[in-house]
């Protein structure tokens, strides 16, 4: 497909939808409290944005916190998994376990032990966000090429060496795919604690300005936090796949350019 | 070293001697059984075999890389890091472009790169690559990837080269082209080499020997030598005493793969 389409057929469908979506509102006269339209999202998103801003900065900072601690903890859990296989048969099922239990069912939990909430929403949201991280670069590290192990067992390759120079780079595409799910992970993560957390009065998040929102019927300004969710959720995402583009182009078969 | 532990200086000491090797996977094939080999430093030995025949693995076993499950292989000599491998697949790091690649083995060794880097150019230059150095393999056509598969298994001037199909998966041209430059390697440097391959035409061209091996469980079925004199070049291809060997080695390898 040719660039200009790739970009203009998406926005199209959008506009038609922003489109469709006021005329049903006028046409049909929903009140703004049940839905409103799109031009009273945008001129409350300019009139609340300032004060909007204020919580998602809150929230941001949680999201890529929890996102760094990920990657790092992740990382270093799953190089620890790779060096030692009794490491990992013996935590990956508990991994699996903190995983599979829903975030909203242990994060009060967490919330009640952990005194600082910024401390207990991190905790709640890494704990979402690390698993891919783990999972993926695990498989990774396990599967550099066997003839490449041959040959650096031929020449005396330490552990260290093996891992520095064939299982890390090994692992890199599957790591970096990994980060691009932890990324939305992370947002999710720190929302729903936030929600959770929000019950309780403790938080100055997006989440609770949504919960907020939606208590008062402020509809319109609940649209306008969604916006900015979102927003932030697609730019998080663009940004880890621009990194994982960057480097990999050189060499790895999911960040090369079309065929001419 | 001599086994009664005089030296003899008539008597040429083997740089491989293979003595009574048989190798059962753990799944219960039998690969290999009572395989005798002596080769002699400065060969060029072809092992010649129907697929599955065990031939590679016999390379693996002399290179270390799996150990037997009886007889024993001693390398005369052979230091570490000094056994080159090359293997049918050009097995190069993608991630890192042709010089660092050919760098790996001297990299492990733990020669520093500015001590390093006149090897590598060097070796580069002997394979025709020197202009390729920061192309990354990708961009590489098939042969020239072998080309630094070679170079990554020279760069440490090996004493034992060992070479496993590596030329199988190429075009004919590209296999006759590599063929005639890895001996001129060769004969510049006399390392001793042993190639596994399954192409008659292929080995009788490059080898002094040529050791055709039976159908799983893979023995020894027939030791040829191959006298024809170096240098060889393309013309040999079509000389009548090439071709009447290539029928020969064809009718012993008919015979070994029934």
């Amino acid at each position: 497909m040719t660039h200009p389409a790739r970009i203009l057929a998406p926005l199209i469908l959008g506009a038609v939808f922003l489109i469709a979506w006021e005329a049903a509102v006028r046409i049909e006269g929903i009140p703004s409290y049940i839905l409103p339209g799109p031009i009273l999202v945008a001129e409350t998103l300019w009139s609340d944005g300032p004060s909007l801003l204020g919580s998602l900065a809150v929230t941001l900072r949680i999201t890529l916190a929890a996102l760094a601690a990920a990657v790092i903890l992740g990382g270093a859990i799953a190089v620890c998994f790779a060096q030692w296989r009794l490491l990992e048969v013996s935590f990956f099922p508990y991994a699996v376990i903190l995983q599979v239990t829903p975030i909203v069912s242990i994060a009060p939990l967490i919330i009640i032990w952990v005194n600082d909430t910024f401390a207990s929403l991190l905790i709640c949201a890494w704990i979402v966000a690390f698993f891919p991280i783990v999972a993926n670069t695990t498989l990774g590290l396990n599967s550099a090429d066997r003839n490449l192990a041959a040959l650096f067992q031929l020449y005396g390759a330490s552990r260290w060496q093996a891992l520095r120079f064939l299982r890390l780079p090994s692992a890199l595409p599957l790591f970096l795919a990994g980060v691009r799910i932890s990324g939305g992970l992370a947002l999710i993560g720190a929302v729903v604690a936030e929600f959770v957390a929000g019950t309780g009065g403790t938080s100055t998040g997006l989440a609770s300005r949504i919960l907020e929102a939606g208590y008062r019927l402020e509809i319109p300004r609940l649209f306008a936090a969604l916006f900015l969710l979102s927003l932030s959720g697609i730019l998080i995402f663009a940004a880890l796949s621009w990194l994982s583009n960057a480097l990999l182009k050189r060499w790895h078969e999911s960040a090369l350019p079309d065929e001419e | 070293m001599n086994a009664n532990g005089t030296a003899s200086p008539i008597v040429e000491v083997p740089l491989v001697d293979v003595r009574g090797i048989g190798k059962t996977f753990r799944t219960g094939t039998v690969a290999l059984s009572g395989i005798d080999l002596t080769i002699a430093s400065g060969a060029f030995l072809s092992l010649l075999g129907p697929s599955g025949c065990g031939k590679s693995t016999l390379l693996r076993l002399i290179a270390g890389l799996t150990p037997p499950s009886e007889g024993r292989i001693a390398l005369h000599g052979v230091a570490r890091g000094k056994i080159g491998f090359v293997f049918q697949e050009p097995t190069l790091m993608p991630w890192a472009t042709v010089w660092d690649n050919v760098y790996l083995p001297l990299r492990l060794m733990g020669v520093a790169q500015g001590e390093a880097a006149p090897k590598i150019e060097a070796t580069l230059a002997a394979v025709g690559l020197d202009a390729f150095a920061s192309t990354y393999p990708r961009e590489l056509s098939g042969g020239m990837k072998m080309r630094v598969s070679i170079a990554r298994a020279l760069v440490t001037e090996p004493q034992l080269l060992l070479l496993d199909e590596p030329f199988a998966a190429l075009d004919e041209i590209t296999r006759f082209k590599l063929n005639e430059d890895l001996l001129t390697l060769w004969q510049a440097h006399q390392w001793t080499v042993i190639f596994v391959t399954h192409s008659v035409f292929e080995s009788v061209f490059l080898s002094n020997r040529i050791v055709v091996m039976t159908k799983r469980p893979g023995r020894i079925a027939a030791d040829v030598p191959i006298n024809l004199a170096y240098p060889r070049e393309a013309a040999l291809r079509t000389a009548s005493d090439y071709t009447a060997l290539c029928a020969r080695l064809s009718h012993i390898l008919a015979k070994a793969a029934q």
